[in-house]
């Protein structure tokens, strides 16, 4: 490895080859400004056009200023950061960018949290020198993201992400100039286009250009409104980081601080989203088994691998790429549908409410779950099993406005019968946790032997694609993991030609699984947030009583009083669903 | 499910192309050229044929598309209608040339008109500085153009 010294503000500096000015600056304690730089480092994940400008810096001996961000270091470099030179430079450079910006800041969704609003407060800009034409674009809403590309200001992170790391290939840089703009082929309409919906755009989108549908008001409106029974369902990623919207660190648990705060809202019940993710590893888990044994006993017309299909984002990903591999998934719902229709029919029932006075709402890491509760195969007579889903971001901003100290709050348990959960269905808020649920149960079911360690080390991590052989009383069970659907598209691609070797494959559509999604507090570039929460999910599982899902009593009674089995007419009725082929087709004329 | 409609042969065509370049991400240029020339213009279907076969997003090929201005979306006429631009054209009057084109026509530059006869372009020199200003219609070269000599070109092709 070969060694380069440098000094940046007189201060030495010993960096690997290939570092860059701002890696090696920020190893000091230099933190150089950026704006369209963007890294999740060691998930490989980083954005680094080198366009906006922001991080130069005066390199001694080169004629012009060089971008620190895709600058890399050179032996004896000496390097200023804040030379008058640079300063106005800089300020120069974002006072360009926001002579091109709308001034809504007061009302503007990001708000407090954005890239450029910050920069601009470090810089204390106070006023713009440069006035001139201002580009213009039409807002384009979907059911889960709304682009209002007037406040794009061309960092393309949104377009590294839905490109390189998701391979979805909704979003492109377009036209050139000052009409350059990042959009959809065609300027169409995202919903018409092959976005998924994984919001990974959002989470790395520095201003206000591309944010969520909002459902809070909706989700006032219900609460006051007194002929609705309103029930709340809250994800397991949700509580590993709600708490940073607080000003708590990164991986602290607010499981119960989070039912106390729901229940201050006015939900009439508080439930949990872990309970619908222990039923869904019973039917799962049991489809799964039933598809590995005709397999073993020779029936081609079974296909292997089995997918999950709990992550909306990556069920829309194989309807508009794989359509053609629509029997591979698991027919499973996902655990927000599986607990909608089971709270609007056993649950409803139980109380005595009508469906149409119950009120479902879901609060999730996740946008594609906005969509995905609108589609249309989820609604009964138009009435929809989960009637709106909000994310962990909403949450916090509504505790915020209804006045509650979450900080002080005692916590409280949530409701039952659909709030108790075990250690199996909190991890799905993690890469590799469905499936590792899954093993747990499917392993003891299948071997009628009990599961001495429920702990599967090999399963977990960060790796993006990660693989695993299980044994099953002396069969080996092969497992694929893949997150961000660049990884995914991966192995389905294997599976397509026939050369995946494996039994059953688990696919999260953002990067860390929900942890990471698009509706999680922003963590802007920082992938420690990332492991805490992850770390954080895995400690609540260490710390539950019951750690397998089909150990968990009130799935039991579910079964028995309503359900019958898994797989039953019943459970096919409400809690699995078919995919659409939602891919583009070349017609001859 | 989106349905992209295209006549067989030239789909034909444009999927060899796509082959000639061993269906790589990285000759979408060139396989745009050369579908431009088979189909006269880049439609939205044939854009997405080309991101298919080159394993690539319809928006990266639409991205590439807008970009360049040399890439059109719009059909172009029966009598395509360049004038040149380029300095020596420009000096000897080309804009008041081009001015009498859109006058005549009533469309602007990179607009076809109405009855698909007639699209109007611009570009940067022909290499017949000489015979300045320059316009070319379809392939035949028309030189030392004046604005009152507009009428007589497009009569040429009126019949």
């Amino acid at each position: 490895m070969e060694l380069i010294k440098l000094t940046i503000d007189k201060k030495p500096v010993e960096v690997e080859k290939g570092t860059t000015i701002l890696q090696a600056a920020r190893k000091i304690g230099i933190d150089i400004p950026t704006l369209c730089y963007f890294s999740l480092g060691d998930m490989k994940i980083e954005n680094k056009p080198g366009g906006c400008r922001v991080c130069v810096v005066e390199v001694e001996g080169r004629r012009n200023l060089a971008p620190a961000c895709a600058t890399e270091c050179a032996p004896g470099m000496v390097v200023r950061t804040n030379t008058i030179k640079v300063l106005n430079a800089r300020r120069t450079v974002v006072e360009l960018i926001l002579s091109d910006h709308p001034f809504d800041c007061l009302v503007c969704a990001k708000s407090g949290n954005c890239e450029l609003q910050d920069l601009a407060h470090r810089l204390g800009i106070r006023e713009i020198s440069y006035q001139g034409a201002q580009s213009h674009y039409r807002k384009d809403t979907s059911p889960a993201i709304i682009r209002d590309v007037d406040k794009c200001v061309m960092c393309r992170r949104c377009e590294m992400m839905c490109n390189k790391v998701q391979s979805v290939g909704a979003l492109s840089a377009i036209n050139r100039g000052f009409e350059a703009v990042v959009a959809p082929a065609f300027e169409m309409d995202l919903e018409k286009s092959v976005c998924t919906y994984c919001g990974q755009c959002v989470a790395v989108c520095p201003t206000g250009a591309l944010t969520e549908v909002d459902h809070t008001r909706q989700l006032i409106a219900a609460l006051a409104d007194p002929t609705k029974t309103v029930v709340v369902q809250t994800a397991p990623a949700v509580r590993a980081a709600l708490g940073e919207e607080f000003g708590m660190q990164p991986g602290t648990l607010v499981t119960g601080k989070m039912a106390a705060a729901l229940r201050e809202l006015g939900f009439d019940y508080v439930f949990d989203t872990d309970f619908a993710a222990d039923l869904t590893i019973m039917e799962e888990g049991t489809e799964l088994l039933g598809r590995l044994s005709k397999h073993l006993a020779g029936d081609k017309d079974v296909r292997l691998p089995i997918l999950t299909s709990c992550c909306p984002g990556w069920v829309n990903f194989f309807e508009h790429n794989f359509p053609e591999l629509s029997d591979v998934p698991s027919t499973a719902r996902s655990p927000q549908q599986m607990f909608g229709a089971i709270a609007k029919t056993y649950f409803a029932g139980k109380i005595g409410v009508d469906r149409k006075d119950l009120v479902v709402v879901s609060i999730m890491p996740c946008l594609a779950k906005k969509y995905e509760a609108q589609r249309p195969e989820f609604a009964t007579n138009g009435n929809p099993d989960v009637d709106f889903s909000v994310s962990t971001r909403e949450l916090a901003a509504l505790i915020k406005e209804a006045n509650i100290d979450f900080n002080t709050l005692a916590e409280e348990d949530f409701d039952n019968p659909l709030g108790e959960s075990t250690g199996a269905a909190v991890i799905f808020g993690t890469t590799g946790g469905v499936i590792e649920a899954a093993v747990r149960t499917a392993y003891e079911v299948h071997t009628g032997k009990k599961l001495e360690k429920v702990d599967f080390a090999e399963l977990r991590g960060l790796d993006g694609i990660r693989q695993a052989t299980i044994d099953f009383n002396g069969l080996p069970i092969n497992i694929g993991i893949a997150h961000g659907l660049g990884n995914a598209r991966q192995l389905l691609n294997d599976v397509r030609d026939g050369k995946s070797q494996f039994h059953a494959i688990e696919i999260m559509a953002c990067p860390g699984g929900c942890i990471g999604g698009g509706g999680q507090p922003l963590h802007h570039g920082n992938s420690a947030i990332l492991k805490a929460r992850q770390a954080a999910i895995y400690r609540e599982d260490s710390c539950k009583p019951i750690r397998k899902s089909h150990e968990n009593p009130y799935i039991t009674t579910l079964y028995e009083e309503f359900l019958g089995k898994p797989l039953s007419e019943k459970a096919h009725h409400l809690l699995h669903t078919h995919y659409f082929d939602k891919s583009t087709q070349i017609e001859i004329e | 499910m989106a349905i992209v409609k295209l006549p067989e042969n030239k789909l034909n065509q444009l999927i060899e192309v796509c082959k000639s370049f061993n269906n790589e991400p990285g000759e979408l240029i060139n396989v745009l050229h050369k579908a431009q020339e088979i189909f006269g213009y880049l439609p939205a279907e044939v854009q997405e044929v080309v991101a298919k076969e080159l394993n690539t997003s319809v928006a990266h090929v639409y991205g590439v598309v807008s970009f360049y201005s040399f890439f059109t979306m719009t059909p172009k006429g029966e009598h395509p209608i360049s004038i040149c631009m380029g300095t020596a054209c420009y000096v000897r009057g080309a804009e008041k040339v081009l001015d009498e084109f859109k006058h005549h026509l009533k469309i602007q530059v990179g607009e076809t008109t109405a009855d698909g006869k007639f699209s109007l372009a611009c570009l940067r020199c022909v290499g017949a500085c000489g015979l300045a200003p320059v316009v070319m219609v379809g392939e035949k070269v028309y030189g030392r153009v004046a604005p009152d000599g507009v009428k007589a070109i497009l009569e040429e092709y009126s019949a």
